[in-house]
């Protein structure tokens, strides 16, 4: 899901940079007011956590090769906020020295990753887990939270790399910057992360969720924002 | 460093460990790149030409450990392991790093 140089014209990523760069600013606030102190470890490690996680590239053979992200489990302990700018310094890293994703689409990037993505996932899980604490709703909430932001976040991702061809082409119709149109894009990125992708980011979710419910409960931000709310 | 914080850093240093397996396993199922994150070579060979936006910009940024290896060209799989084990610790360490560091800033500035 990382989209390297070349793909996106500046149409598309300039934009996409912009809107990245404003919601990290507010991010920015929002964590120095709702993140307590003796969490910022634990930052650390969830931005280190979904660095190690994208490197394990799983195949979908006959096909193409693609990884979980992490932000769901993030967003759910830690809140969508402090889980953008986690994530957002693992997939700046990884472009700069790993030029794992392009230097241009940086912005793409981390909108799609780090920013939509954590935020589908922290608003799933609440819908699905509206009131009861029990433990299996939990795990099942966790499970479709981080299944379909990583699904959701590779349709998106799929609609900024299809739009190229009917934004950026030449007069002989080739296209300038990402050669598939959204009609091979979206249906390609959808179903691989729904078939092999979404479900490995779901069941780490739940895995780890399910970790913190038992060992330190108090510390999980959806849940204490949901009793917040009773 | 509380119980579980340590806890987690031990299970997050195995991981890095066993990251191998991340080039290992769609290696031995052949499978090729991620969607969309094809060379200009290879998309050459997929539409039959170079989109020349995708050609002035692909090589835009040379990163130090690009494709989190020293040697593109070393094709040996046990030396990709190794330096994509120790891309992932470097990785890993910056990224833990880098975020503690913005953590502290923003949030004893805070409160």
């Amino acid at each position: 899901m990382h989209i390297p140089d070349g793909y996106l014209s500046p149409q598309t990523y300039i934009p996409l940079f912009g809107v990245f760069v404003a919601a990290a600013t507010v991010a920015v606030k929002k964590v120095k007011n709702e993140v307590s102190a003796r969490n910022i470890p634990y930052l650390g490690m969830a931005a280190a956590f979904s660095f190690i996680i994208m490197m394990f590239n799983l195949p979908i053979p006959g096909g193409t090769s693609g990884h979980a992200v992490g932000s769901a489990v993030i967003a759910i302990i830690f809140g969508p906020w402090a889980a953008m700018l986690a994530v957002s310094v693992a997939i700046i890293i990884q472009a700069l020295i790993f030029g794992d994703g392009g230097i241009t689409a940086i912005g793409a990037n981390c909108f799609n990753m780090a920013v939509f993505m954590p935020f589908t996932a922290y608003y799933i899980f609440r819908l699905f887990n509206n009131k009861t604490s029990k433990k299996s709703r939990i795990s099942f909430s966790s499970f479709i939270s981080g299944y379909l932001s990583l699904v959701l976040a590779a349709i998106l991702t799929a609609t900024e790399f299809g739009i190229q061809p009917l934004i950026a082409s030449s007069a002989d119709g080739k296209a300038l910057y990402c050669p598939y149109d959204l009609k091979i894009a979206v249906p390609a990125m959808a179903v691989e992360h729904m078939l092999l992708f979404g479900i490995v980011e779901g069941i780490i979710t739940a895995i780890i969720v399910n970790y913190f419910l038992k060992t330190e409960p108090s510390s999980i931000y959806a849940l204490r924002e949901r009793s917040k709310n009773e | 460093m509380n119980k579980l914080q340590k806890k987690i850093l031990i299970i997050m240093l195995s991981l890095c460990l066993i990251t191998p397996i991340g080039i290992l396993v769609p290696a031995f199922f052949n499978t090729g790149d991620a969607w969309g994150e094809w060379s200009a070579q290879t998309v050459r060979e997929l539409v039959g030409y170079v989109p020349s936006g995708l050609a002035k910009y692909s090589d835009v940024w040379k990163a130090p450990l690009s494709d989190y290896t020293l040697d593109k060209k070393d094709k040996s799989m046990v030396h990709k392991s190794g330096y994509y084990l120790v891309s992932g610790i470097i990785g890993a360490t910056v990224t833990f790093l880098v975020m503690l560091a913005i953590s502290k800033i923003i949030i004893k500035n805070g409160k």
